[in-house]
């Protein structure tokens, strides 16, 4: 198997693996890393494509690998505003549950 | 042979990890976790073939996003057992696993779909780079061809950081970000603090300069630089600034700005925005790339304090 295919199929179980953390971590901070995880898969599947598109003398396709770098830094400005929301709903509720509240009668 | 091996190391260790971060019984074991896995997505950009994104991933990825967590975990840990009891029941947790799964299966089938030969832009790239007088093809992508979406991104990167700042109360808008670190003056953090600066400098400018021919770039020069602000911030040596001071404010938005004038400009000498005309690329995109660097490198470290907390309106 070629590195490029045995990466891309590696990301397609990391969007899995981000996923089920996703949903199943009661945890916004645990659910964040598992989003990030999640985002790792899509980019290295992506990254995987850029491989397959080695042409005119270069190991991979330029393209991709450019808006690569620029998902990795929006990919960290999100996290950073996600937590620092996290941190505000903590302050104000001084809860980090996702719950509903229970109805008030 | 040996690099099929170490690519199957790579992949099984990578799995593993991904898996710890998600099923970790602690927050704070979960992002130890995560943080050796954005360092080993390093590994794997190498052997993708792409340097550059691996520099940007082991600054970013790994480095600015792990410490961003392990800050966030030390504040949150009083809050994981109250969230624990909310776990999700075993019937959510086996229908998660078969969403996931069956995504992971979709995502499996389209990959082994791909069409041959790949698609590629590699072959309209290299003809066209010597017009802008860039010898890195993924620094002639994100400054020329497709200058946009760098564009876009730094502007993403203001909005961020002006999300952030308004998480703050209204009492301390205005103020320094994040707590005042206090270390032990005698203590190793200060004294790596006042070393590894001056070599961080020389090593970013360094990156950034040989980011036009070679791997490298503004943003991993940007990190590097951010990160050598927060060492000393978190050495004690020197506060977080006032997000009101004016002059940092101009330093945010600078790299935008100087970026949308040289794009108008192009409407005027290259008739499209963002255009260069003949013989001025690699000048304009110095120019870019000077103004993007005080804004991504304020951006990123200003991102990483988090709101402001202290010292509220003068």
């Amino acid at each position: 198997m070629s590195v490029e295919t045995l990466f891309a199929l590696t990301a397609c179980v990391l969007v899995g693996i981000g996923l089920y953390g996703l949903i199943a971590q009661p945890h916004p901070l645990r659910k964040l890393i598992a989003f990030n995880v999640m985002g790792s898969g899509v980019f290295v599947l992506f990254g995987a494509l850029a491989k397959r598109g080695a042409a005119a003398g270069l190991a991979a396709d330029p393209v991709p690998q450019a808006l690569l770098i620029t998902a990795i830094v929006v990919a960290f400005a999100a996290t950073a505003v996600t937590v620092a929301l996290m941190l505000r709903l903590i302050e104000i509720t001084d809860s980090a549950s996702l719950a509903e509240p229970p109805a008030k009668d | 042979m040996i690099t099929t091996v170490a690519s199957g190391a790579v992949v099984a260790l990578l799995l593993w990890l991904a898996l710890w971060t998600v099923v970790a019984r602690d927050a704070f074991l979960a992002v130890a976790g995560f943080v050796v896995y954005g360092l080993l997505l390093a590994l794997v950009w190498v052997r993708l073939a792409g340097i550059d994104v691996a520099l940007t991933e082991a600054a970013i990825g790994g480095g600015l996003t792990g410490a961003l967590l392990l800050g966030a975990v030390g504040r949150l840990r009083r809050t994981e057992g109250e969230t624990a009891a909310e776990g999700a029941g075993a019937g959510t947790r086996a229908l998660a696993a078969v969403l996931a799964m069956g995504v992971t299966a979709a995502l499996v089938l389209a990959v082994l779909m791909l069409p041959e030969p790949a698609p590629t832009l590699a072959p309209l790239v290299v003809p066209n780079m010597p017009a802008t007088g860039v010898g890195n093809p993924i620094t002639s992508v994100l400054l020329a061809f497709r200058a946009l979406d760098t564009l876009l991104e730094a502007v993403v990167l203001v909005i961020a950081l002006i999300g952030v700042w308004s998480f703050a109360g209204d009492r301390v808008w205005g103020g320094r970000p994040g707590p005042r670190y206090q270390a032990d003056p005698d203590g190793i953090l200060p004294y790596l603090a006042r070393v590894l600066p001056p070599l961080g400098i020389v090593i970013g400018i360094y990156l950034f300069w040989a980011g036009a021919d070679h791997p490298g770039g503004k943003f991993q020069a940007a990190t590097i630089l951010a990160a050598m602000w927060m060492l000393v911030q978190m050495a004690g040596l020197g506060d977080a600034p006032r997000t009101d001071h004016r002059g940092l404010r101009a330093g945010i938005v600078v790299g935008p700005l100087a970026f949308i004038a040289v794009g108008a400009l192009g409407l005027w000498t290259a008739g499209s925005f963002l255009g260069y005309p003949e013989g001025w690329a690699k000048p304009l995109i110095l120019v870019i790339e000077v103004a993007l660097l005080p804004t991504l490198v304020l951006v990123l470290a200003l991102l990483m304090n988090g709101p402001p907390s202290r010292g509220g309106a003068r």
